[in-house]
């Protein structure tokens, strides 16, 4: 196609893409490097009858003149990546230097906001994405094994979860593991102890997003996987049996061999699904405990007084690089894949 | 995997069968749970006496005199304003859904017939956009659409919903027309079509399955969304699922849970009635870039 042509086939969609994807991330990038401004005092002398007495009050006109002027705030440089609520350099050393034990620091790192949902994020993509594939994989290989006729029923039944948004798919579990749903009941009469609750412990919090998390994306693996199984060749398969290989070594010498670049596909895209989990934390009402490097944007631009541009835009790009690092892998197979096939 | 050689023992059968039909269980229980529970009153699901209330509908009929109540329904809808919700999501939904394919087709379709480097390297660059959490997107957003005062409103969000549906759609319609044969509009572009006459007389016909299936999914995109709606939409336009969280209250007012109830089985069942229809549809674009790897 003559570049010509190209350019206006592709122009209105490329447009949309520059200007709501490009641009914002160059936009967080800038937004990044400033911080909202600080409130302007200014000395009041207050006399009356009994003496006269200063006091420092906001100026608010002077405030708000500010803030017309320059309203992306002051600039910051990296103050913003290196303070308390983000990277916090000071602590992290301070802490280094008191720190008997190395546990001592890790437990104190921990504490910082930016780590805690680092660590969230990270244990969360770190258990969910194992699972999700060997729950997907085991019910693709179970379907497989029955009839025909009732498969489409049933698959419908297993994408059910993934279909449903994140919120909506969390609260419906929410309200039935929660200390007055079905579930939490039972377990408060089981484990007979009736002020057992999700929300009561970190640990359970935890679990229970985790659960979620397997639940909400296991469809997915076990959609591709499905498909993939049906091009499974037959015969080698034929031959093993003639062999004499039992089902397991059937499995694992010739179908996972055979579906093997389909299982890195998966475990790369529902990594970075695992990444910017989210929606599941509020849905489980579990900021207390748990909290995502996306949670805290999202609590950064919905914050009452003012909103945290800067903040927001700092956690913005840590999570972007973060991202980068898993994709890397897929990006390089799609270029691999792309200069073959030409 | 079923063929005559292969001969499974009972116990496995046995076995399959239990598992498929536990994991069914985890899989739809908690849908069909929910949808029990929405016509019950908040006492009776979220009961703090015995959850068997919720079964027996205790205070159901003390509150009521009835075993199902749409209480929930009339309240969620009418006092709650899930009307304006909803047909807030439908303009959204249907406004996504149509721009997305129309800028979609035309973007693929160049991408599917270039054969240069630049070609390439767009797709990169969609594969990155595509990975960008939104939220990251959404704080890049937010300063901007406020000094330019779009914030708020549903035309803003539908282009930004347009937008981050882009790079999957173009990938998604990409693979489709890789799979309609290039001789096809060649051999129209040598009697003389232009390219967009070649485009609208010969590929459109035999486009659809492939746009059905990106149309679903930037409608479940566009009806899904919750991290886009809540933070560019005020309170009036919100679509449904920012709704939703909305009657679950925060600490500065209470909210509805009951409303919250019966809102997620309003905004849950269209969407499964869809996905029973194009059931196929959705899991071949769910594995479109998957299996030929």
């Amino acid at each position: 196609m003559p570049n010509r042509s190209f350019f206006w086939f592709f122009f209105p969609a490329g447009l949309a893409m520059i200007l709501f994807i490009g641009l914002p991330i160059i936009s967080t990038g800038i937004q990044s490097f400033y911080a909202q401004h600080d409130q302007i005092l200014i000395e009041v002398k207050k006399c009356d009858p009994f003496g006269c007495k200063t006091s420092v009050v906001v100026d608010q006109e002077a405030t708000s003149k500010i803030k017309e002027e320059k309203p992306l705030g002051k600039f910051n440089g990296f103050g913003t990546y290196i303070d308390r609520n983000h990277l916090a350099s000071d602590q992290v050393s301070e802490f280094w230097s008191e720190s008997k034990s190395l546990g001592e620091f890790i437990g104190k790192v921990g504490n910082l906001p930016f780590y805690k949902a680092l660590v969230f994020t990270l244990t969360y993509c770190v258990i969910v994405t194992p699972c999700v594939l060997l729950l997907g994989f085991i019910i693709a290989l179970s379907l497989n094994a029955i009839s025909r006729r009732i498969r489409g029923p049933l698959i419908f039944g297993t994408i059910l979860p993934m279909i449903v948004t994140p919120l909506v798919g969390s609260l419906v579990l929410f309200w039935m593991i929660d200390a007055e749903g079905i579930i939490g009941a039972n377990l408060q009469i089981l484990m007979d102890d009736p002020y057992l609750s999700v929300k009561s412990s970190k640990a359970l919090t935890w679990i229970t997003i985790i659960i979620y998390g397997v639940w909400h994306h296991s469809p997915f693996a076990f959609v591709v996987f499905y498909a993939a199984l049906q091009t499974v060749p037959q015969e080698p398969l034929e031959a093993s049996i003639i062999d004499g290989a039992s089902r397991f070594q059937r499995v694992k010498h010739i179908v996972l061999p055979h579906i093997y670049p389909v299982v890195t596909f998966v475990a790369l895209i529902s990594l970075m699904d695992n990444f910017r989990v989210f929606e599941p934390i509020i849905g489980f009402s579990a900021e207390g405990s748990a909290q995502s490097l996306s949670w805290l944007i999202y609590d950064n631009l919905v914050n009452e007084e003012v909103i945290l541009f800067g903040s927001a835009a700092a956690t913005s790009i840590m999570t972007i690089v973060g991202i980068s690092i898993i994709l890397t892998p897929v990006l390089l197979r799609t270029w691999k894949e792309f200069r073959t096939n030409r | 995997m079923d063929f005559g050689l292969d001969k499974k023992s009972n116990s496995l059968k046995t076995f399959n069968t239990i598992f498929i039909v536990i994991w069914l269980l985890l899989a739809c229980f908690p849908f069909i749970w929910t949808f029990w529970g929405s016509f019950k009153v908040r006492a009776d699901f979220f009961s703090r006496a015995d959850w068997w209330y919720a079964i027996t509908a205790f205070n159901t009929l003390i509150e009521t005199g009835a075993r199902f109540t749409k209480e929930a329904y009339s309240g969620a809808w009418f006092e709650g304003e899930f009307w304006k919700a909803s047909r807030n999501t439908v303009i959204v939904t249907i406004s996504v859904v149509s721009i997305s394919l129309f800028l979609g087709t035309l973007g693929a379709y160049a991408l599917s017939r270039s054969t240069k480097n630049y070609a390439f390297w767009i797709l990169i660059i969609a594969l990155i956009f595509r990975a960008m959490p939104h939220i990251t997107l959404v704080s890049g957003y937010l300063f901007p659409f406020f000094q330019l005062q779009i914030w708020g409103i549903l035309p803003t969000t539908i282009v930004v919903l347009v937008a981050i549906n882009q790079p999957f759609t173009l990938w998604l319609l990409y693979s489709f027309f890789k799979t309609v044969p290039k001789e096809l509009d060649e051999s129209a572009l040598i009697d003389g079509c232009s390219y967009f006459q070649a485009f609208r007389h010969i590929i459109m016909p035999v486009m659809w399955p492939g746009v059905i299936t990106a149309g679903l999914f930037s409608l479940m995109l566009a009806y899904n969304d919750f991290t886009v709606t809540a933070l560019l939409l005020n309170q009036e336009n919100h679509t449904m699922v920012p709704k939703i969280q909305s009657y679950l209250g925060t600490n500065q007012h209470e909210g509805n849970l009951m409303w919250a109830v019966s809102a997620v089985v309003s905004a849950t069942a269209p969407l499964f009635l869809l996905v029973m229809f194009f059931q196929r549809q959705v899991i071949s674009g769910l594995t479109a870039g998957a299996i030929k790897g």
